[in-house]
């Protein structure tokens, strides 16, 4: 197990070397300097520019710049933002448990949802439920976030009134200070009445539109994945020991079927943090994605490299944590060589 | 440290709403973006500046709602008959806010204060001159280094402004949000904890509203401010739900989750005047759209040619077709709003008839050009590669071949003040609605090389008028001399003045007494709402 995880490890260190090069040489890519990008017609003076140039360090040969960046980051400094001139690690960890509370609020409904989902629709293969649940979860993956937020809200919000249109809570009614930034623990923490049940329902649009993608593919997943364990002759042997179907089906096939299931969640951490960029523009919400698109806008350079840095390690993270789960579900996995 | 800040803040705020016991009243304005931070002086965006202006003053202000001077800490103005000197008379018994840092002020406003915001952004040598990035755009944009000789204080409550140059415009300079005036008493005491920078992220000032908390790309609280020498504001609690996406904005509006937004989707406008609960404000935006030839290329240098492209381009197509119907054929450089537009002006009519006329009088056929249309939606111009090709096609119509060309934003700008161009588009908002802030562009300190007058157009007379209206404070006077030069720049053509956009506004029936700048400003000091 410890050589397992010491591989795994090994091998993120070359990813994060061609993470910090790609980021840092993409966004030099985009045409557009983070000073001129700000002014408007006005426009700056040549003299004005070099001298502001020259403060951010841009007027530095590119190698200079990236060697720098690279060195501050071996001493865990991420500079600060060109815009804010706030700290990047500050920022960062301001905003991220919004985003964490949206990803894991939106995962835990496309699991809770998708795996039974998946379950039964293999249980009645080509049954009518099946074809229903398989259709829908198509339209599902294949749904614009954007869209169907605004779809959402419009009928949801404005038309039944029974969700709020964005945010994380009711700005007017409830007002208590970001202790772990994550709302639903903080309004508790706060003792104000009400305050947990209404980031609770800012909370419901949100996720449904981000785990909408998830649910999808983790129901089809599911489903394939069962209808493969059905076929097995362990399946047969327990149906044919007269174990009732729920347990058939529920213990001995589901095990067996959620390896591969696992892999899908743990993979859909990635794209989960793709869609909350959108998701975060639509709902305002206060998290990481939207902050990543403002500085493109900004052409925050800083922000933009630090950001990427963090969500992808944190996306490494999670995939080590999948594959040494995996290593556990899976002891075929562990003792390969 | 921050934290404890917000903790202590959201305790204050709880007692107070316990202790007055009724519902406190609340204006939610749904707004578009985080600030970068609460120093009105180190900012140049719309949504950095509306984020501090509740809190702050200047010593002269922007009446509501219009471009009108008008006193504000500052009691009162003298300008010195030579028109070099200004004397400023301060308001007494103005306070400051008590900061959520725990700042406390220990004396009224004075001359120590405008003298400590005038010189953070002037002297190179001032303890914050530096914090936060030290970028004071505005100040030096508007050319205030060359323009201020000295700022003296001559006593607590006069302050003496000496120019190099007499300087009309100057007072519409210092009503703009650069002026405006901070605490030198609490820039020393976060200088003593040796927290300078907390000065620019927790603001305090003298305004209407105080700071409470400020939650990034979710929310900025405010309260009115009980000691407002103005007088208390008709609502309690300020809060700026900060909700980037237009579409959303308006689900909120709709929703009753907020009772103002701003620049909402011209997609929703004919939704938003239908519906019953909105108000659906609007006002002449201060800008202008225009296409300007570069008179350094000919043909461009004849003046025929000039008029014939003026003839040639069907702007109420454009107008419907690219604002939409939210704007206003420009006849002039300056928007109708501004005081000296000239009415008598006579525009050029769409005429490809007379334009093919007046082309061959000039002796130019088969003219080839390029149309430079910018990459970014401004708020004068909402798409200028669909204006681009309305005007190719025009220009076709009278024999011109038109090549579209575009950069990227920042080189694009560049290259159109190099004079690369042969023909461009852009346009401009003003900043201050003083007539100079828009002539300017027409003038020949901005027709050399990387000037801003990308026309390149350098007309004697026209200057004349512009350095004389500069230096005279007599309004009559200097609006004389603008509608002259309006005369001379419609004659002589080197732009194409193509459109005033509207802003838009909706408004909550709840809400009574909002006024939309025409500067781009939200401002809620006056404003009330019904419970």
């Amino acid at each position: 197990m410890f050589r397992f995880l010491l591989r795994r490890l090994a091998l993120t260190v070359p990813t994060f070397l061609a993470l910090m090069f790609v980021t840092f040489m993409m966004i030099r890519l985009v045409p557009g300097d983070p000073i001129e990008v700000r002014r408007g017609e006005r426009g700056i003076s040549p003299e004005r520019l070099a001298e502001l140039r020259h403060e951010m360090g841009l007027d530095q040969p590119v190698w200079k710049q990236f060697l720098d960046y690279v060195w501050g980051l071996l001493h865990g400094d991420f500079g600060v933002s060109i815009i804010t001139k706030n700290p990047i690690l500050h920022e960062f960890f301001h905003l991220f448990p919004a985003t964490v509370e949206l990803s894991v609020c939106a995962l835990l409904f496309a699991t809770l949802v998708g795996i039974p989902a998946g379950v039964i629709a293999a249980s009645r293969r080509g049954g009518l439920y099946d074809q229903t649940l398989m259709g829908i979860a198509l339209t599902g993956y294949s749904m614009p976030i954007f869209w169907w937020g605004l779809i959402l809200i419009l009928i949801m919000s404005n038309t039944l009134g029974l969700t709020p249109v964005s945010g994380r809570v009711d700005l007017v009614k409830y007002y208590y200070p970001q202790v772990t930034g994550l709302m639903l623990i903080d309004s508790l923490i706060s003792g104000q009445k009400g305050a947990f049940l209404d980031a609770l329902r800012h909370l419901i649009l949100p996720t449904i539109v981000l785990g909408t993608v998830p649910l999808a593919i983790i129901a089809r997943m599911t489903r394939s994945s069962m209808l493969e364990v059905l076929e097995e002759d362990y399946v047969r042997t327990a149906r044919a020991k007269g174990l009732p179907p729920y347990r058939v089906i529920g213990i001995h096939a589901l095990r067996n079927a959620l390896i591969p299931v696992v892999t899908v969640i743990g993979l859909s951490v990635g794209s989960l943090l793709a869609g909350a960029v959108l998701t975060e523009t639509i709902f305002s919400w206060p998290g990481v994605g939207k902050w990543l698109i403002e500085s493109i806008g900004r052409r925050d350079y800083p922000a933009l490299q630090g950001g990427i840095m963090l969500i992808s390690s944190f996306v490494i993270v999670v995939n080590l944590i999948v594959d040494l789960t995996y290593g556990l579900i899976n002891p075929r996995i562990r003792h390969a060589r | 440290m921050k934290r404890i800040t917000t903790l202590a803040s959201a305790l204050l705020v709880s007692t107070m709403l316990a202790a007055g016991g009724a519902q406190a009243k609340t204006l939610v304005y749904c707004s578009e973006g985080s600030p970068e931070n609460f120093t009105p002086a180190l900012n140049t965006t719309g949504t950095s500046l509306d984020a501090a202006r509740p809190v702050f003053n200047q010593l002269v202000e922007f009446q509501r709602g219009t471009t009108n001077v008008v006193p504000g800490l500052a009691e009162s103005y003298k300008v010195s008959p030579d028109g070099l000197v200004i004397t400023f008379k301060l308001r007494k018994g103005v306070k400051f806010h008590s900061g959520v840092n725990g700042f406390t002020p220990t004396r009224d406003f004075n001359a120590d204060d405008v003298l400590w915001s005038f010189n953070r952004q002037w002297k190179e040598d001032h303890p914050y001159h530096k914090i936060s990035g030290g970028a004071f755009d505005y100040f030096n944009d508007m050319e205030m280094p060359a323009s201020l000789k000295s700022i003296e204080k001559v006593d607590d409550y006069t302050v003496k402004m000496t120019l190099n140059a007499p300087n009309a415009p100057i007072l519409a300079n210092l009503a703009m949000d650069f002026g405006t005036i901070e605490s030198a008493e609490y820039a020393k005491y976060l200088l003593d904890k040796g927290t300078p920078e907390q000065f620019d992220q927790i603001p305090v000032g003298t305004g209407p509203f105080q700071f409470v908390d400020y939650q990034k790309d979710a929310v900025i609280r405010f309260k009115a401010f009980d000691g407002y020498w103005g007088g208390k504001a008709k609502f309690d609690d300020l809060v700026y739900a900060i909700t980037p996406d237009a579409t959303a904005r308006y689900a909120k509006m709709k929703a009753g989750e907020c009772h103002v937004m701003g620049y909402p989707n011209p997609a929703d406008l004919e939704a938003m005047g239908k519906d019953k609960s909105i108000t659906l404000m609007k006002q002449a935006g201060l800008n202008i759209g225009y296409l300007a030839m570069n008179v350094k290329k000919p043909p461009f240098d004849k003046k025929e040619v000039r008029q014939a492209i003026n003839m040639a381009i069907d702007r109420d197509s454009i107008l419907k077709e690219v604002y939409q119907g939210a704007g206003q054929k420009a006849k002039n450089l300056i928007p109708p709003t501004i005081w000296s537009y000239n009415k008598a002006v006579k525009d050029y009519e769409y005429s490809p008839e007379k334009a093919k006329a007046l082309l061959k009088k000039a002796g130019v056929k088969d003219l080839q050009s390029d149309l430079w249309w910018m990459p970014v939606q401004r708020p004068y111009n909402p798409n200028a590669k669909r204006m681009a090709e309305m005007m190719q096609a025009d220009l076709a119509k009278v024999g011109i071949n038109v090549k579209l060309v575009s950069y990227e934003w920042g080189e694009y700008r560049k290259r159109l003040q190099a004079g690369e161009h042969q023909m461009g588009l852009l346009g401009w908002t003003g900043d201050n609605g003083d007539p100079d802030n828009f002539f300017f562009l027409l003038g020949c300190t901005g027709a050399r090389e990387g000037g801003q007058n990308i026309s390149k157009w350098c007309d004697k007379k026209f200057e004349d008028k512009l350095q004389q209206a500069k230096k005279l404070s007599e309004k009559a006077d200097r609006t004389k001399l603008y509608e002259e030069m309006q005369v001379i720049s419609k004659e002589e053509a080197p732009i194409v003045t193509i459109a005033h956009s509207t802003v838009f506004e909706p408004v909550s029936k709840k809400v009574s007494d909002y006024k939309v700048s025409p500067l781009g400003r939200h401002d809620f000091y006056g404003v009330d709402i019904a419970e």
